[in-house]
């Protein structure tokens, strides 16, 4: 298990997908799975930086770990900003003609379709999402 | 995330190289924003980008709305995980990619 810690801010979206890109890259990661955990960092750290700390600075602790046997990599965000479990949030109308709705809540939508398992709790005061993916 | 921009007559091409996501779509709504206007048509080459994420897709949007009154927007050269970004999203239903 890895862990770093990255302030809570868009900018620092490039340095986390540098880091988890280098350990994927490692481990032998296919490049679709790959594009697909970056693309799942961007949308849930843009989440955090956006909403997590308002009016204030904080940061975010990236953990990942790998498990050899199934291939299974996790990713969790854990921050100390508001509680905020974006899983409960109702899934987007996408059947409706998209000239009709809000693109918003497609974020964590793309997430649950391109994640094998997404995962989120509160625990002493911390929001914590966990991601997995085979690769 | 580069943008590389060609003029053809009224057609404005757009080719997009590395990934659409939070950090760089501000700089393709801004590059929109500026060329748009003087545009009747716009084709989008995603030959060499990597994902699109749901920032991305908000611009995209935003250029399709803008376009369909006009002659219409074209995406091109879309890869396997972009594809899947529009299936579930239901963009490839509304968006013409070629």
């Amino acid at each position: 298990m890895q862990e770093m810690s990255f302030s809570a801010e868009i900018e620092s979206i490039p340095d986390v997908t540098a880091w988890i890109d280098e350990e994927l890259e490692k481990l032998g990661c296919s490049m679709k799975a790959q594009m697909q955990i970056d693309l799942a960092i961007d949308e849930i750290f843009s989440n955090i930086a956006r909403y997590a700390y308002p009016d204030k600075s904080g940061s975010v602790t990236i953990r990942y770990s790998f498990e050899a046997a199934s291939r299974l990599f996790s990713v969790a965000f854990i921050d100390q900003g508001i509680p905020f479990d974006p899983l409960r949030h109702e899934d987007p109308d996408t059947s409706l003609d998209i000239s009709e709705r809000e693109v918003g809540g497609l974020g964590i939508f793309l997430v649950k379709k391109t994640m094998d398992e997404i995962g989120y709790h509160y625990r002493d005061g911390k929001n914590i999402l966990c991601l997995k993916k085979t690769i | 995330m580069t943008i590389i921009r060609n003029q053809n007559g009224t057609n404005l091409e757009i080719a997009l190289e590395g990934r659409l996501d939070t950090v760089t779509a501000p700089e393709l709504e801004k590059e929109l924003k500026d060329s748009l206007d003087d545009a009747d048509s716009l084709t989008l080459d995603f030959g060499k980008l990597d994902y699109i994420s749901s920032a991305g897709l908000r611009v995209l949007l935003r250029a399709h709305k803008a376009m369909v009154k006009k002659g219409g927007m074209k995406v091109l050269n879309v890869n396997e995980v972009i594809n899947e970004i529009f299936d579930v999203t239901g963009f490839a239903d509304i968006l013409t990619i070629e």
